[in-house]
């Protein structure tokens, strides 16, 4: 067994934890340096979720994609930086600092899956696993630069990814080329029991740039109020480039996106107030004050241990489910993600994928977002596939203000293969 | 409109402490939030969602438990093999 040595300088703050020596076996990703979202249990490396409440746990067990990447040879060679719990969109809220951006250090790498982008950004790692639970993985490689795609839910198991919120969430790949985030997914879609909601359903496609005859749909709302004109004006020079690659582009229509962004944060606060009850201090993390009463020490222990917004989304979340207010919430966001799904099913009729931007802008400067809302409402285009469940991959197409700008492709339903095929063939077509 | 009583409330009841210089900042930013998820209320109900999902079941089978050790590794506050937690009563 070869040992993998790994001691990069990290100007970034990229990395929570860093291995210096990884033994690497056998397999395809043998020897290849691979990093690990901080949210995924690695057994015998630390897994804080950027948080203190999970400060110095350490997993007794493998999530499933580790165990693969394992099997595979691969050299896990650190845990990556992240919002806290996956709730962020620039890596600001980690309770270890945030991330720089590789392409401009005064600005935000994205988030949630920050660490992760800006590892494979600054070439400190070949690939790395983020995850996706409204944009996680897509927000990030956009705003630095990389590829990362967010399978279709239920391609990956979810086992041992320390849950944020279950219906949206997927494990998927980061890397630097459309090869490599296919080789990565190939590794992590083996079907597994011990999460129901796995599917077997194996990726073993290579990509395939040849798009001549493909349907592209490109839904007016990703066009819409918010997207920045010189992001949008970047995005569609993409869309040009697969036309003249031999793909038919056709416009349509998303009524949907309306309801999409309050659907998304109404499903996500309340299945996390209901996930993050299991950090009390008495398993993990550090200790509650036990000469307390319950109620009283499991209060401290969570106004210490959460950050202001990890505790404004799960009181957000408690009071979605509340009684009297469940109608109004919770009801109706499943309707309207349902409304989501049937959009998508309906376009997926008679196109083969969609395009559009990642995020409506550029990265942002660090400490530019100050108000929850204005942050949220960057995810508008990267939710409507969680809810939806369709696989989306985000491929660097350009630049907008000297910053990274992101092409997304949406496919349907375990239809990654498509969704890859299509970036595959704008990577090949604007490669010199 | 949720006042900083209503924040307290749902704060207690989730078991989140909050300092009180925090509350009229979260119950600013809480209603903010909460007009923009009103454009909800446009959303026709369409009775039950009726998602094409279907149950997965697998036979009971008994496999090795985690590691007892590793597992109480991590916790502040073992006592005899047992994890250790705040009294109830």
């Amino acid at each position: 067994m070869a040992v993998v040595t790994f001691s990069p300088d990290d100007r970034y703050n990229a990395f929570i934890t860093m291995l210096r020596e990884v033994p690497s076996g056998a397999g395809r990703l043998s020897g290849i340096p691979i990093a690990v979202k901080d949210n995924i249990s690695t057994r015998g490396i630390p897994t804080t979720c950027a948080s203190r409440i999970l400060q110095g746990y350490v997993p007794p067990y493998d999530a499933h994609v580790v165990t693969l990447l394992r099997n595979e040879g691969a050299a896990i060679v650190g845990k990556t930086n992240m919002d806290e719990f996956g709730m962020g969109t620039t890596t600001e809220s980690s309770a270890y600092g945030p991330t720089l951006n590789p392409a401009d250090t005064s600005c935000v790498p994205g988030g949630s899956s920050g660490g992760s982008a800006a590892a494979v950004a600054s070439g400190m790692v070949r690939m790395a696993l983020g995850t996706d639970t409204g944009g996680s993985i897509r927000c990030p490689a956009a705003f630095c630069g990389i590829v990362g795609h967010k399978p279709t839910y239920g391609r990956v198991s979810r086992y041992g990814l320390i849950a944020y919120a279950n219906s949206l969430e997927q494990i998927g790949p980061m890397a630097r080329s459309v090869a490599d985030v296919s080789l990565l997914l190939g590794v992590l879609t083996t079907h597994d029991t011990r999460d129901a909601t796995s599917v077997p359903c194996p990726y073993t496609h290579t990509p395939d740039p040849d798009i001549r005859g493909r349907k592209i749909g490109v839904p007016e709302e990703y066009f819409g109020e918010g997207v920045a004109p010189r992001v949008a004006s970047v995005v569609w020079d993409a869309i040009a480039l697969l036309e003249r690659k031999g793909a038919e582009v056709i416009t349509c229509r998303m009524p949907s996106m309306a309801y999409a962004l309050a659907a998304y944060y109404v499903t996500c606060t309340s299945e996390a107030s209901s996930n993050l009850a299991r950090f009390d201090g008495v398993r993990y993390g550090p200790p509650a004050d036990t000469k307390l009463s319950w109620h009283q020490a499991f209060q401290e222990q969570r106004r210490a241990g959460f950050g202001p917004e990890v505790r404004r989304r799960i009181l957000l979340g408690t009071f979605a489910l509340s009684s009297g207010y469940y109608g109004k919430y919770y009801a109706k966001a499943q309707a309207a993600r349902q409304q989501v799904r049937d959009d998508f099913l309906r376009i997926f009729r008679g196109v083969d994928v969609l395009c559009g931007p990642t995020m409506p802008t550029v990265a942002f400067r660090l400490g530019e977002k100050t108000d929850p809302l204005s942050m949220y409402l960057s995810d508008i285009l990267t939710v409507p596939a969680n809810l939806a469940g369709v696989p989306a991959i985000s491929v660097p197409c350009g630049k907008s203000e000297g910053l990274p700008v992101g092409l997304q492709i949406m496919g349907p339903h375990f239809r990654d293969e498509q969704v890859i095929d299509v970036a595959a063939a704008y990577e090949q077509g604007c490669s010199p | 409109m949720v006042t900083e009583r209503d924040v307290s409330h749902i704060a207690e009841l989730a078991d989140i402490g909050i300092d009180r210089e925090e509350l009229p900042g979260f119950t600013g930013q809480f209603n903010e939030i909460l007009e923009y998820f009103d454009i909800l209320d446009q959303v026709e109900a369409a009775g039950a969602p009726e998602p094409d999902t279907w149950n997965v079941f697998r036979e009971d089978e008994v496999l090795p438990p985690l590691p007892r050790d590793e597992v109480l590794a991590n916790t502040p506050g073992e006592e005899d093999g047992f994890f250790r937690a705040p009294r109830v009563m």
